[in-house]
């Protein structure tokens, strides 16, 4: 018999539902059938373990991806990986992708009519370290329209990829910053429910974190779902 | 103090200029690691039964003895070093994804039952506001699958057979998966 510490089941509301028409790609992408609730086995309380160097070299600075200084107001990002009971998350792969200042991605279907910069690719990639702190350099994203509705613009935002100890804990989010007026209407912002998550994408301005003349400072913590109290759920 | 977990975000269109990293469509790593190898392919639909070009996939799975590469795993099962367990891939223009890898061997599930060989899936996309789990299960294992406690709690068929990866090919051997995100032949997909 192997005994399975389970994760902690996600609580209604702390996540966007499938379908929310505001956002108009889930109308055709949203399951409709009810999701089947699954016991964790030992398949979801593992996950990949990011050691061996597998993941290639750490790209912590993004503002040397070329061979001069992207244009941008540099800014530093920082906090920690956790759970939900504050413990930290060592050891697990953060990854990091953004527009550049003017709001365009350096991919091939951006189609936005904003200048790439050739110092700037946008991708970043840690694997936190022993108290699941982490730190990017790189430079503020721009806004950027999208055919949403008509005039629709996304807010500035990084988005964030993060695995966590197991399968179960797997994460995707975007970081926005504060007092940014597209926030209100931004539908894939909206899309949860509760204001207090909502609330915890937007990063904080932290002047501790900021290096004189040179970047300002923003501080986002990550929490993944924590441990269940008992091996047993329910 | 308990804390929020934070909220799930859309990858989006643009995922790739992160996520992508070379070589994590081949498990193998070049034919290192040790078992069968196997292809797993397949395409992602959405309710008009149009391609998803704009979707990423991740795998999850145990060595070909039946051991994850985690240290959670505690089986007497030998490890291998050329072996982690994850994939990744996105898909093309068609919808289409493939990736390379070798088959898993069984795992125990919850109490005394021995789960049938399995893969765990994870779909991400523009439009999907959170990524949606699933599993691959090989459709030609029929003893293996019937005993499955996940397979067999499903009682609607066609969400059984949804996660039932079809072969396709011998040599070696390759499995077709496809992901329907709703309407008919919708993939079951777990709230884990």
């Amino acid at each position: 018999m192997v005994d399975v510490r389970p994760y902690r089941r996600e609580q209604p509301g702390n996540h966007p539902p499938y379908l929310y028409p505001d956002y108009a790609s889930t109308v055709k992408r949203a399951p409709t059938r009810r999701l089947i609730r699954l016991e964790q086995t030992l398949t979801e309380v593992t996950g990949p373990v990011f050691t061996g160097g597998w993941t290639g070299p750490a790209i912590a600075d993004l503002t040397r991806a070329g061979a001069g200084e992207p244009i941008g107001e540099r800014i530093i990002i920082a906090g920690r990986v956790l759970d939900e009971d504050g413990n930290p998350v060592p050891g697990t792969l953060l990854e990091l992708w953004q527009a550049n200042a003017a709001g365009r991605y350096f991919h091939d279907g951006d189609r936005h009519d904003a200048p790439l910069d050739p110092n700037f690719t946008g991708k970043g990639h840690v694997i936190t370290d022993g108290d699941g702190a982490y730190r990017f350099l790189t430079v503020k994203p721009g806004a950027y329209p999208w055919r949403n509705t008509y005039n629709a613009w996304r807010p500035q935002h990084l988005h964030f990829s993060v695995f966590g100890p197991a399968f179960a804990t797997r994460l995707v989010t975007q970081m926005y910053f504060p007092g940014d007026p597209l926030l209100p209407l931004d539908p894939i912002f909206n899309s949860t429910a509760d204001e207090t998550a909502r609330r915890r994408l937007v990063s904080i301005y932290d002047p501790a974190l900021s290096e004189a003349e040179y970047a300002l400072g923003y501080r986002f913590d990550i929490v993944l779902r924590g441990r269940a109290a008992t091996p047993m759920e329910r | 103090m308990k804390r929020m977990p934070t909220a799930s975000q859309t990858v989006g269109p643009f995922f790739h200029v992160g996520l992508a990293r070379p070589d994590l469509a081949d498990l193998t790593r070049g034919g290192r690691a040790q078992g069968e190898p196997i292809v797993i392919l397949g395409q992602v639909r959405d309710g008009d039964g149009a391609p998803v070009p704009d979707a990423m996939l991740e795998i999850w799975q145990a060595n070909a003895a039946g051991k994850y590469a985690h240290p959670e795993d505690r089986q007497a099962k030998p490890d291998d070093a050329n072996f982690v367990g994850f994939g990744r891939a996105f898909t093309d223009k068609e919808g289409r994804y493939r990736f390379t890898t070798v088959r898993p061997g069984a795992v125990p599930g919850r109490g005394n039952a021995l789960q049938a060989p399995h893969i765990a899936v994870t779909l991400f996309a523009r439009g999907l506001l959170k990524h949606l789990f699933t599993r691959l299960y090989f459709a030609d294992l029929v003893q293996a699958n019937e005993a499955d406690p996940v397979l067999s709690g499903i009682e609607d068929a066609a969400a059984r057979r949804s996660l039932l990866a079809e072969k396709v090919n011998g040599a070696p051997a390759t499995y077709r998966f496809d992901l329907v995100l709703q309407g008919e032949g919708e993939t079951a997909f777990f709230e884990v």
